[in-house]
Order: C-alpha cells, then structure tokens, then sequence
C-alpha cells in the first residue's frame, strides 16, 4: 500500500478552505501581515531612500496625531471617504458594481454649488443650508438613477453606465465653472467667503465637527439598515442570487433602484458635506479620486459598516502619512504611495490565510 | 506549532508598537532644539536663526513650474545659511480646503512666512492670513493683494512676458532660419503653443512669445491649444502631436509637465520651454528657455520677515531684478547669431526702447488698439476698470504683478478646450483601464 502512493505524485501542500476560523486567530493574522507589509516597507525605505524607516513610521504616525489640527483633518477625510464608502455599499452588496460614486458626489457638490452661488445672499442663511442639503441629495439620486433604471428595465452595463457618469459629471462642473468664472482660469476659489452664505457653521469651534457627527451617526444607521432591516435582507438576498430573490417574491428591479437611490442619496451628501462643510468652492477634483478609493474601503470591510471606519481610518491615516513624510524627509509623495500599496496588498492579501489554509500533504497523512 | 507562532506574531506586535511609539517621542523633541543650531548670521547681519519658511506647492517636482520654485528655495537656503528643517516644502496640495489646513499645519509648525505657488491657492491663502495675522503669506501669481488690504497678505509675479518675447525672438531667428533655407516657405510659418486653461496669465504668455516670433518674422502665425489643466504629461503630448499634425513648425508650452518637448524631440521640431532646461529631454529639438527665477523675491521677503519690516503686498520682478532668465540657448538648435540678437533686444527691453506689447505690432479685428479697459482689481466682477493703453503701448504688470493682458490678437488661433468625446476617445485610443472593469 505504501509503494502504491508513492507511485502517485502529490504536490508538497495543497490549498484547502478553512471553517470558520476563531475571530481571534483572524486578527491574529491580520496583525501579523500589518507587521509584515512594515518589515517589507522598512526594506524598501532603506534600499530606496537609506532613511531609517522608524523614523519615517513615526513621521507617518505624526501626520495625522502630531497636533490636534492634523487629527482633526486626518479624521475629516476619514469621514468624508466614509460617508462616499457607505454610500456605495448597499450597491455593492447588492452586487450592482457602482463606479459612479465619484460623478454623483461631483453632481450633488454642484448642485449645492448652484445654491450657493446664486441666491447665497438672498435667503436667509439656515434656508439656504437646507435647500442645499436637499438639492445635493435630489443631484446625487439622479445621477444614481439613471444607471440603475436602465439596468432594472434593459439590463444595461451599470459598471460602464455609471463610469460615464462620472465624466459628464466632470465636463458639467468644468462647464459651470467657466460660465461663473468668465475669466477662464477655472478656479473658483473660496465662494462667499467674506458673508459665509451656505458654509455649514463650526460646532465647539471645530470646522469639520459637524461633518463628522453625520457621518458617525449616518455609519450606525447604516449598520442597522443593513443588518436588521426588511430592505437590507432583500439587498443581500439579491446580491447572493437574483434567481433565489425572485424565487422568494422579491420584486429584483425595485430594490436594485431603491438601493442605487439610496446609493445616489449618500453620495449627493457627501457631495454636499464637501461643499458646504469642508472646501467651499467647486472643481473637477471635488471628490479627489475618494469615488473610487471608496470601494476599496467597502471591501476591505466586507460590506460591515462598523468595520469601514477602521478601514477608511486605514487610508486616511496612510494618506496624512504620505504628505508628512514627503515633507520631512524631502522625499517625492510617490514613496509613500509605494509604502501605502505595499500595506494595502498586505491587508488584502492576508484576507485569503484567513479564508484558506495550507496543508501540506505530510501532515495530513499523519493525521 | 501554531501557538508558537502565534507567540511570536503577539511579540513582535507588541515589539514594534513600542519601537513606533519610542521613536514618535524622540522625533517631537528633537524638532525644537535643532532650530537654534543653526547659523545666527549672514553677511549682511540678519539674524534668520528664527525664521521658519513653508511652502506650497500644487504639484512636486515633476512639474516644471513647481520644480522651479523649490529650485529657488532651495538656492535660498544656502544662501541665507538656513537648515533643513527651517525650509519645509509641501507638495501635491490641491486647490481647495486641504491648502488652508496645509498653510495651518505650517504655521503651527512655526512658520514666520509661508508661501504658495498656484493661482487656486489664493483665496485661501488669504483665508490664513486674516486668522494669522503675524504671520506673512506671499502667494505667486495672484491677483488679490493689492486691493485686499490684508497687511500679511502678499503678491508676486514677474514680468515673465519680457522673458517669453525674448525666448519668441530666438524661435524667430529659427523659423527664419527654415524660411532661408527654403525648408518652408513664408505661409507655412506656423507655430504651435500649448496652453493650459484661457486665462490672462496663459494668454499674456504666448502673446508676448508669439509678438517675440513676430518680431523676426512678421508673417508668422500661431495655433495655441489648452489642456484645461496644469500638469497632464498625456494630454500635453497629444496637443503637441495635434499642433504639429497641423502643420506648426515649432511648439512652446505654458503647461508644466514634460509631455510637449517630448513629442517635439520624437517629431523633430524645435521647442521654447518655460521655467527649466530642456535639453536633457530633448537634446536635439529644446531651443531656449524662460524662467522667473524666484530667488529674488523669496530673499526679499524673508530678509524684510526676519527683520519684521513690511515688505510690498504687490511685487513685480524684472530683468534687473534677476527674476526673469532666459536660460542659455542651446547652440545645437538655434539659428546662426541667434545670441547677439538676444543680446540687442534684451538691451533694447532694458531700455524701454522697445516694448513687447507696442500696439504699433498687433491688431484685434483688423483694428489697431488705442484703449483697453484690463480687469485689474479682481472684485469678482470680471468686468475690466484699469486704462491699460498709454504711450502707444499695453502696460502689462504695471498696475498688478500678476498678468493681465488677455486680448486675443489677430494671427492667432486658438483651439478650445478639450471636449468630453475627445477626452473619452482619448482614454480609449490609450487603452485606458476605463472599460477594463469586468462583469460576470
């Protein structure tokens, strides 16, 4: 029996799924590719730049904890690029590859935009703020709608529907801007900044207060809606199979619209909230690549609301990061981006040891 | 064997929080005692041991424009003996929000003078300087300070377009090179510009360059091209590509990134860069070059900062000031006595004898030019209040640094901006990931 095997070559290990590994042993795993992707950046950083590359951690580690004013902007993009990554993940979930995120915040800012610019000083201030709030959501749902209508009713391409989205969101405000800026520099700069018309105000005299507390409160609400509620079963129900779905008597097209309406609404919010909270002025770069950056968050944390923070905090920390070392270290910001996608990988790529094991085939005999 | 592992995972974890955690303390002690280490005095007897400079910039030094400023600071440094860490440069910040937290952080890092090199900055910059009135805010290109009225709010620019007419006369003594020699004729002297947005700045720039060309040979024209932004090495290489598929025979560029001289170098056709040498890039095509050498004004702020004396909110620097340069021409290129022509126009500049924007030298509709209302106090209005034909000529960088000549002359045609479908078939054409996003 023991010739017979042999004569049967088997590969040294073999890859098999795991069962439900204990919650401990995954972040166990998790810590340890962190660690490893900083053992591997710590090489990279020496062999390219000859820095210590403790002193570069700890520079990173300073640019979003240094001072308080850089733990406040650390965690004003960290809500901004979790208000976009809760937005697309209903979608996503849903299995409805929205890549519009960042023309549906680009056309909710603008419709905040529109507001601010042209009646800023005709309405009284709180009803200008709230006639922005709801133009910016209506502009975002609309941009969402689109998509997921023809989908629902032709079975369009969404991923390409809602990309093409973006760039006509992006040639509208290049349009606009070159109406209200005749000058043709196309730079808005600060708009109302001496009567502050449309500006959301400070909250304990923190600028970016407010922006976090709708986030935060918006990011629960999230959790719930996806966990505990009637809609977000179906929304997974339909993601996992839209045959299942409708088996069961769930009607696919409306949830497939009322979830990109939800999606849109989200994303014209955090349009909104980078207008009128945050830049006060419009460009191309409004959503500054977050759209896109957002769907990584969502999946890193596997659709989990709560989870998200940890991992928009992830980026956001690694993005502050970047800059802070760019500057000590008069380094090019392309360095950081490296070290950022090396741990990124690493995260990633740690998620498949958690999902799967390797056995060599040695030991499994031996068992 | 797991549980080892695990140990050994838990261990280093914990090792290398505290190595993180030990190293974040000593670099926030040794920050502040390296600031008096440095040298008390320099020649003239300023004392710049104090002084702390930031500075901004939109992209880093991978644009020209961008690199040219840090260039300068970095000249600066030396010069005033300052140490590393009393220069700190921040690249890549956009023109929105993150500009006024970035001049923030700056100032909380101690800065006594900070500066920001992109026309977006602006309003923002102004923003910092009414919160932190102690500190001085100098921003290059604007168009604000002279009538903001904030004390710690100031402008700079340089009269670039003396610079840029000088870099048109030696692509003039090219293009009459090629007439000469029978390569082309008259009505084929065509030049190209790539621009990047249509604004004053861009367009005094490639008309002083195109009056420059004109001033050589009278019957050139030009075809200018924009980008609608400031560095896109793809786009800027196509709109070269399309300018000589046009038929230009010579190309300059007011959009900072490497894409222009590179299609002229694989083309063959001569190109004028702004702000750097190009010849390492296009050894057998880059002309000559203007640049604004910004040393002079950086020393001229930081000296009046550090002695706490005010110092202008609106600057223009010249030739005699040593902010306008037109790097050495490149010999391989260039038309035969291209540097005494150089040489005589420069002196004529200096003069005053000869002035770039002579309404004797161009027309708008035909019509020679005796009035033009330019849109000097930018009051959001858009709308020009500033007389800035007098004496037969346009007074450019005279009533504001920053440019404000934005007459479309006759011989120049301008393409506008890219189109949406142009873009897409653009990304297309490049096999741009756009459409690589699969569906099962």
């Amino acid at each position: 029996m023991n010739e017979k095997e042999k004569k049967t070559r088997e590969p040294l290990f073999h890859i098999a799924k795991r069962p439900a590994i204990e919650w401990w042993k995954a972040w166990l795993i998790r810590g340890g590719a962190i660690i490893a992707s900083l053992i591997v950046c710590a090489f990279i950083i020496v062999i390219l730049t000859k820095q210590n590359p403790l002193e570069v951690y700890a520079a990173m580690v300073k640019g979003s904890f240094g001072t308080p004013r850089k733990f406040w902007a650390m965690l004003q993009n960290l809500a901004i690029l979790l208000c976009i990554s809760l937005a697309v993940t209903p979608a996503f979930k849903m299995k409805f590859w929205n890549l519009g995120a960042e023309g549906q915040v680009l056309f909710g800012g603008l419709c905040s935009m529109v507001l601010m610019f042209t009646v800023g000083d005709k309405i009284p201030n709180w009803m200008l703020i709230a006639s922005m709030l709801a133009a910016s959501v209506l502009g975002g749902i609309l941009w969402g709608l689109f998509p997921a209508v023809l989908k629902a009713k032709w079975g369009t391409n969404e991923s390409l529907f809602t990309l093409m989205m973006n760039y006509i969101a992006i040639q509208l405000v290049a349009f606009a801007i070159m109406v209200w800026v005749p000058s043709g520099s196309s730079v808005m700069g600060l708009v109302n900044s001496t009567t502050k018309a449309g500006w959301l105000p400070d909250l304990f005299g923190q600028k970016y207060l407010i922006n976090i507390l709708i986030v935060a409160v918006l990011t629960v609400v999230m959790f719930i809606y996806l966990k505990y509620s009637k809609h977000g079963y179906e929304i997974s129900v339909v993601g996992e199979s839209e045959n299942t779905a409708r088996y069961i008597g769930i009607n696919v097209k409306k949830v497939i619209v009322r979830t990109m309406i939800l999606s849109g609404a989200l994303c014209g919010l955090a349009g909104f909230l980078l207008v009128s909270g945050t830049n006060h002025t419009i460009s191309k770069e409004l959503a500054g690549g977050n759209g896109f950056t957002a769907i990584m968050v969502s999946w890193l944390a596997k659709f989990n609301p709560l989870i998200m923070v940890l991992t928009s905090f992830l980026i956001a920390f690694l993005q502050k990061g970047a800059g802070e070392i760019a500057t000590n270290f008069k380094l090019n910001t392309s360095i950081a981006d490296i070290l950022t996608g090396i741990i990124i990988f690493f995260i990633i790529g740690c998620e498949f040891f958690i999902n799967y094991q390797i056995k060599s085939t040695k030991s499994k005999e031996g068992k | 064997m797991k549980k080892i592992l695990a140990i050994i995972l838990s261990l280093m974890l914990v090792i290398g929080l505290a190595a993180c955690g030990a190293k974040t303390d000593n670099g926030d002690t040794t920050a502040a005692p390296d600031n008096s280490e440095s040298k008390p005095a320099d020649a003239t007897g300023i004392d710049y041991s104090e002084m702390k400079i930031g500075l901004i910039c939109l992209h880093d030094e991978n644009s020209t424009y961008d690199n040219n400023f840090i260039i300068a600071m970095n000249e600066v440094k030396e010069e005033l003996g300052l140490s590393d860490d009393q220069v700190l440069i921040k690249t890549n910040i956009g023109e929105d929000d993150s500009c006024l937290t970035t001049a923030e952080e700056l100032v909380d890092e101690g800065c006594n003078i900070i500066f920001a090199d992109s026309f977006g900055h602006e309003t923002y910059i102004m923003q910092a300087a009414q919160d932190n009135p102690d500190v001085q805010f100098c921003h290059a290109t604007g168009t604000h300070a002279h009538t903001a009225n904030i004390p710690n709010f100031h402008n700079a620019f340089a009269s670039i377009y003396e610079g840029r007419f000088l870099a048109g006369v030696a692509a003039g003594m090219k293009v009459k090179e090629m007439i000469d020699s029978g390569k082309i004729t008259t009505d084929q002297a065509k030049i190209g510009y790539v621009g990047a947005f249509p604004y004053a700045e861009v367009k005094s720039g490639y008309t002083s360059f195109f009056l420059g060309v004109r001033y050589i040979v009278p019957e050139a024209t030009m075809e200018v091209t924009f980008t609608n932004s400031w560095f896109d090495i793809a786009l800027e290489r196509e709109a070269a590509l399309k300018l000589i598929n046009d038929g230009c025979v010579l190309i300059s560029q007011h959009a900072d990134s490497e894409g222009a001289p590179k299609a002229c170098e694989e083309k063959a056709i001569p190109n004028v860069a702004y702000n750097i040498n190009t010849a390492s890039i296009g050894p057998n095509t880059a002309l000559v070059s203007s640049r604004i050498n910004w040393a002079p004004y950086y020393k001229l702020a930081i000296e009046a900062t550090a002695q706490g004396k005010s110092f202008d909110a609106d600057w223009t620097g010249t030739i005699a000031t040593g902010s306008v340069e037109l790097l050495e021409v490149n010999e391989k290129v260039a038309a035969e006595g291209t540097d005494a022509k150089l040489a005589e126009v420069k002196a004529a500049l200096e003069a005053g004898t000869l002035k770039v924007y002579d309404t004797k030298t161009f027309t708008l509709d035909g019509k020679t030019l005796d009035t033009y209302l330019a849109d000097v106090d930018d009051d959001g209005t858009f709308t020009g209040e500033t007389e800035a034909i007098s004496d037969g000529y346009f007074h450019e960088s005279e009533y504001r640094s920053a440019p404000y000549f934005d007459i479309e002359i006759d011989g120049i045609t301008t393409l506008r901006p890219y189109s949406f479908y142009s873009r897409i078939s653009f990304l297309l054409k490049r096999g741009h990931n756009v459409l690589c996003f699969k569906q099962k």
